[in-house]
């Protein structure tokens, strides 16, 4: 090897322009949170728990979704509608509680196929952030999508419309 | 003539006593060929012939009179013959009339199966799955009624009731007086207790246990939970009723006794008890022992592996050792997260099993 091969100048000569002849050409990545992807429509989210056109709730807590998860991570607790409720509840027993850990959430879609209410679906919502493990036991409140009557604005955000 | 008569059913042949009905001699083979039953309980006197889910082909009237019956029979109210030759599953003809008997079943039964606690252990539910269509025909009304409280501990759904007419047998036959009924005639024809009377007799819990839909359900039980969620055990107590034999089945989940049934032999009638007499349990060991310690555990109740009730048992499972602890000196795990710190569902102070009536909104927000 000649002095002049082993202080490698002309090789890396030619590797900066490869990389320099790149700056006029086309990006392939996007600047995610400003832009983002388009998703295919049965892209597998975050969860929503959906409510009918009046704004009750549709799930009845039936325990069909927690039965077909295999990573076992939804439990929810069940409660009959009082008189008075019938706005906030569509059948006479609802989920009181209803939590998915979704640390255990391998994302499968499995719950919402499950689902005979149509209440529980998976959204286009992904990466979710925080800075403890304790934030990822979704309750009732993370889940529920907005009430179309008193947060119509919020209702058409969730529903991405 | 022998007493034991010689009886061929989908081609097996068994021997069963004189006066045996063909249902019977069916469960001694047992399995598929047992015809399904919705209104026969062979705990009860006078029941059966209502439903016709149990109809079967008769191919040969017996050995003296070879010609096949002309219709299908009742499987639970014709009895056996000598050399009788019977098709069920193998029948064509039986398969075809039994998806019409449950779709007939199914007019006016509500689809609340997400609702109805008897989901999951309800015989409609395994007979529609087995031989019922997706669709209906039915264009019209479906009858509907007004749920009814029978006493203050069980809750009457007439609008999913089958009229099988075991309740009533079993208030007949197993309590002094009977307070409810079948009202009204045909389409109009209702288990009822006449202006709302209570049912206030010992017994009177067993009506839950025989009823093969979810139209009488136990309303301490009343949604608390899923019977796929809950775990049963044998379990027996000292009762002070001498009628009742205290063995039972809870249905638990962690420490909490969420429901007490009798114990189910494999056709979804109750078993006989120790003591030789079927195990009706009393109201008292049904709806006020919700306590552990009012019982004595005997085990885990074995459920058929392809029952829902079965899902999350992981029975025979071998768990791998744990190797931290001897590798790190005796050091245990960090435990980043305790879930029973975070989670809102299964809170101690929270005793849904200790209500005496379904939750309410009220019960969570303390």
């Amino acid at each position: 090897m000649t002095w002049l091969e082993r202080i490698y100048l002309w090789n890396i000569f030619k590797g900066m322009l490869i990389t320099f002849s790149h700056i006029f050409k086309k990006q392939p990545t996007i600047h995610y949170p400003e832009q983002k992807r388009p998703f295919s429509p049965v892209f597998r989210g975050l969860h929503v728990l959906n409510r009918d056109e009046e704004g009750r709730e549709r799930c009845t807590a039936c325990g069909l979704c927690a039965v077909a998860c295999p990573a076992e991570a939804i439990t929810m607790e069940a409660a009959e509608r009082l008189p008075g409720e019938e706005n906030l509840y569509r059948e006479e027993k609802y989920a009181a509680k209803y939590e998915i850990n979704m640390l255990r959430c391998i994302f499968c879609g499995l719950c919402e196929e499950a689902c005979p209410k149509d209440a529980i679906y998976l959204s286009e919502t992904f990466a979710a952030a925080n800075f403890t493990r304790s934030g990822f036991i979704y309750g009732k409140e993370n889940l529920l999508i907005p009430n179309p009557k008193t947060d119509p604005e919020g209702y058409a955000k969730a529903k991405g419309k | 003539m022998s007493d034991l008569f010689k009886v061929t059913i989908d081609n097996i042949t068994v021997e069963v006593p004189a006066g045996t009905t063909i249902l019977q001699a069916a469960r001694q083979i047992g399995g598929d060929v047992a015809p399904p039953a919705m209104c026969y309980y062979s705990k009860l006197q006078g029941s059966g012939g209502k439903c016709r889910t149990c109809l079967v082909e008769v191919s040969k009237g017996s050995e003296k009179d070879p010609r096949p019956m002309p219709k299908l029979v009742a499987s639970c109210r014709t009895t056996v013959m000598d050399g009788m030759e019977v098709k069920n599953i193998t029948s064509p003809k039986v398969q075809d009339a039994r998806a019409g008997v449950v779709e007939m079943l199914l007019i006016n039964h509500p689809l609340d199966c997400p609702i109805c606690d008897q989901a999951g252990e309800c015989h409609l539910q395994d007979l529609s799955y087995e031989h019922g269509k997706s669709g209906t025909r039915y264009e019209f009304q479906r009858r509907t009624f007004k749920k009814v409280d029978l006493g203050d501990k069980i809750q009457l759904h007439m609008t999913r009731c089958i009229l099988c007419y075991r309740c009533v047998f079993t208030a007949d036959q197993l309590t002094k007086e009977r307070e409810h009924g079948v009202l009204d005639r045909g389409d109009h024809a209702q288990i009822a207790t006449f202006i709302q009377k209570n049912l206030n007799n010992d017994f009177i819990g067993n009506v839950i246990d025989v009823c093969p839909v979810g139209a009488l359900t136990d309303k301490t039980f009343r949604f608390k939970n899923r019977v796929w969620f809950t775990k049963p055990v044998d379990a027996h107590r000292k009762c002070s009723n001498p009628d009742c034999c205290g063995e039972v089945q809870l249905w638990m989940r962690g420490d909490e006794v969420f429901r007490v049934t009798a114990r189910k032999d494999e056709w979804g009638e109750i078993k006989e008890a120790s003591n030789g007499k079927t195990g009706w349990i009393c109201n008292e060991c049904r709806f006020d022992k919700k306590h552990i310690t009012d019982w004595v555990i005997e085990g885990p109740t074995k459920v058929n592996r392809h029952s829902v009730i079965s899902q999350g048992h992981y029975v025979g499972l071998e768990k791998p050792k744990e190797t931290f602890n001897a590798v790190m000196n005796g050091r245990y795990p960090k435990l980043l997260m305790d879930i029973h710190s975070v989670s809102e569902v299964n809170k101690p102070e929270i005793d849904l099993s200790l209500l005496n009536r379904p939750a309410h909104s009220t019960d969570f927000n303390q």
